[in-house]
């Protein structure tokens, strides 16, 4: 396509080149690809430098968790101070009244709730335009889409004064909805490009050999778009646990989450750093886990199914 | 579109009038029609009533004068809101901290993380591993980042910037080191280098796979015609990725125009870093200014709206290449 017009027109045309020179050019082709090898070294370490740039203040917030109050205020850093667990120890309530574990399983829930939520809906509607597609399911897809675009904080009030009448304020409920609202587009859209990768032929036969719909669901949809479920649910659990402007909004002290108590931890406790990066790292350990684990399904997903 | 879907009805059923089947076919295909849309409506439904009626209300707020400290006067005041919104010289420089914001950290966090994508494309010893460390800032958890910026890295006596300042200093020396106050000095340049430190591993994944979706067989064409590096990047490379760069492009511009955590936890929107959303923000819980916060968040989505159409127009490209 597009890209091979532009090599044909912008290189020299092969053809045109007499045979000495292709043969050279093969030459240098084979040698280049030597000089490649051998320069390796340099830009692995190249690589591994800005690797480790990058990586640093998250290993930085780590050793911090681990170092004790007065060593983690310390100019120039005490890199190699003693290691406790007092940062911790602080964090999950030794000295202060406030326990994470509410807000820690709050965030759980309505992650792993809405997660849920968010499969079942997406799957009937991923097969509804992909598998067998109803008409103008393009239009339909966009639908999501824009939907994502919408500013989350141009639907506050309106929420906050639903949240009001109903009495549904401070409820963990209330934010299982709106997070499975904010994933599915996303779900509906990794899940319809998995869903349409199901070969066509394997349907057919499937139909053939007389197998109703929940069969030819578990035997031939399923294998193929299993991992991008995967990939659907890791994404949906990770955006909901990040979530920080609907939980601010909508709940205080019965549902409030992670996010909303990393927050509100730092201006009660004043500054202490062990404690703050303790918190920081144990909130964030989930999702560090859950990337890592599955790094693939990662990019697959922020791209919305759209890169494989 | 919803004229759209009057004209395509208002065809099939002149089209009907004309070719007139049996009656029980036509009950029949509309069956069958509805049978197919069933599995798509919860999902439908359910996206319509919490994303669309929510948006429909505060179309109808921005209109009003409603502000929750003063409920007697509540009423319908025409575009006033609006008026005040591109009156007031405060709400002006949040619009245009937040095209500064987006801008800066899209367009920096897609260099660096196209660099790093054509870095970890070689084959060098333990590049799982280093793809593994680059992911890592994209993995904590906004609100946990911004904090770390904040207090362990920013901090002016003890973060880690100025601390190693005051070591590598103390290696000449010298016990006069530069201490910056990061934040207060360079507050918007704070926020933005936190944000591109996240979204550069967004960018860079995305870039990843597209370098490695490229086809290999017209790079290795191009060699044996004895093109040189930059020019198979100029002539192959960087015409295969560009969709991968707008795609980057725009998922990137959408999240971070709606950035809420980083500018909140930051610097609570102090010393001009206040954007739309935490302006809005401000507006509705603070001033407790429906009417005007309904406005503004209005403003936004068209804002958005705007960068919308060019994404979705991108995004349909990707279908044509599918199809």
């Amino acid at each position: 396509m597009s890209t091979t017009d532009a090599a044909s027109t912008g290189l020299p045309d092969r053809t045109t080149a007499n045979p000495a020179a292709a043969s050279s050019s093969l030459r240098a082709h084979r040698r280049g690809r030597g000089v490649e090898r051998r320069d390796n070294p340099l830009w692995g370490v190249l690589a591994w430098a800005v690797g480790f740039l990058f990586v640093l203040p998250v290993l930085w917030m780590v050793l911090t968790s681990f170092h004790s109050e007065t060593d983690a205020a310390t100019n120039p850093p005490s890199v190699a101070a003693g290691l406790t667990l007092d940062g911790y120890r602080n964090f999950f309530g030794a000295n202060s009244g406030a326990s994470p574990w509410p807000p820690l399983i709050n965030s759980l829930t309505a992650s792993v709730v809405s997660t849920l939520l968010v499969l079942l809906l997406a799957f009937p509607a991923a097969y509804a335009l992909s598998i067998k597609p109803v008409e103008r399911w393009r239009d339909v897809m966009f639908f999501f889409l824009s939907t994502r675009f919408l500013p989350v904080v141009a639907g506050l009030l309106p929420l906050y004064l639903f949240a009001t009448r109903t009495g549904t304020l401070d409820n963990i409920n209330l934010l299982i909805l709106l997070y499975t609202a904010m994933n599915l587009p996303i779900a509906v859209w990794m899940m319809r490009s998995f869903l349409a990768e199901v070969p066509t032929e394997m349907l057919e036969a499937a139909a053939l050999d007389g197998a109703g719909l929940v069969t030819t669901l578990r035997r031939v949809v399923a294998p193929v778009a299993l991992p991008g479920i995967a990939a659907t649910a890791l994404i949906a659990f990770i955006f909901s646990w990040n979530e920080l402007l609907l939980a601010r909004t909508l709940t205080a002290t019965v549902a409030g989450t992670a996010p909303v108590f990393l927050t509100s931890f730092v201006t009660s406790q004043g500054l202490f750093l062990a404690q703050v990066c303790a918190a920081a790292t144990a909130i964030s350990l989930p999702v560090l886990a859950a990337g890592f684990a599955a790094q693939d399904k990662l990019v697959q997903g922020l791209s919305m199914g759209a890169v494989k | 579109m919803s004229s759209a879907t009057d004209a395509v009805t208002a065809t099939t059923a002149a089209q009907r009038t004309v070719y007139q089947p049996p009656q029980g076919e036509v009950a029949r295909a509309r069956k069958k029609a509805w049978a197919r849309r069933l599995p798509l409506l919860p999902a439908l439904v359910f996206t319509i009533i919490l994303t669309q009626l929510p948006f429909v209300v505060t179309l109808v707020v921005s209109f009003m004068n409603w502000e929750a400290l003063y409920p007697t006067e509540r009423g319908f005041t025409g575009f006033d809101n609006y008026v005040e919104i591109f009156s007031n010289a405060q709400l002006r420089t949040s619009v245009i901290t937040t095209i500064v914001l987006t801008v800066v950290v899209v367009l920096v966090s897609l260099v660096l993380g196209l660099l790093l994508a054509l870095l970890l494309d070689r084959k060098f010893f333990g590049r799982g591993a280093v793809r593994t460390m680059l992911i890592a800032p994209f993995l904590v958890v906004p609100v946990a980042a911004a904090l770390l910026w904040k207090h362990a890295l920013l901090n002016p006596s003890y973060g880690l910037f100025n601390g190693v300042l005051t070591w590598v200093w103390g290696l000449f020396g010298s016990d006069s080191p530069p201490q910056v106050a990061w934040l207060t000095r360079f507050p918007l340049v704070s926020i933005e280098a936190s944000l591109i430190w996240q979204w550069t591993p967004f960018m860079m994944l995305i870039l990843l796979a597209g370098l490695q979706s490229r086809p290999l067989d017209a790079v290795e064409a191009a060699r044996m015609d004895g093109a040189g590096a930059f020019q198979i990047f100029r002539y192959i490379t960087f015409p295969h990725l560009r969709r991968y760069l707008e795609l980057g492009a725009l998922l990137g511009s959408i999240y971070i125009v709606q950035n809420f955590d980083a500018v909140f936890t930051m610097t609570s929107g102090a010393l001009g870093t206040a954007n739309l959303p935490y302006t809005i923000y401000q507006t509705f819980f603070s001033a407790q200014d429906y009417g005007l916060a309904s406005a503004q968040g209005v403003v936004v989505v068209i804002g958005t709206i705007a960068i919308a159409t060019f994404a979705l127009r991108t995004v349909s490209s990707l279908f044509d290449e599918e199809n």
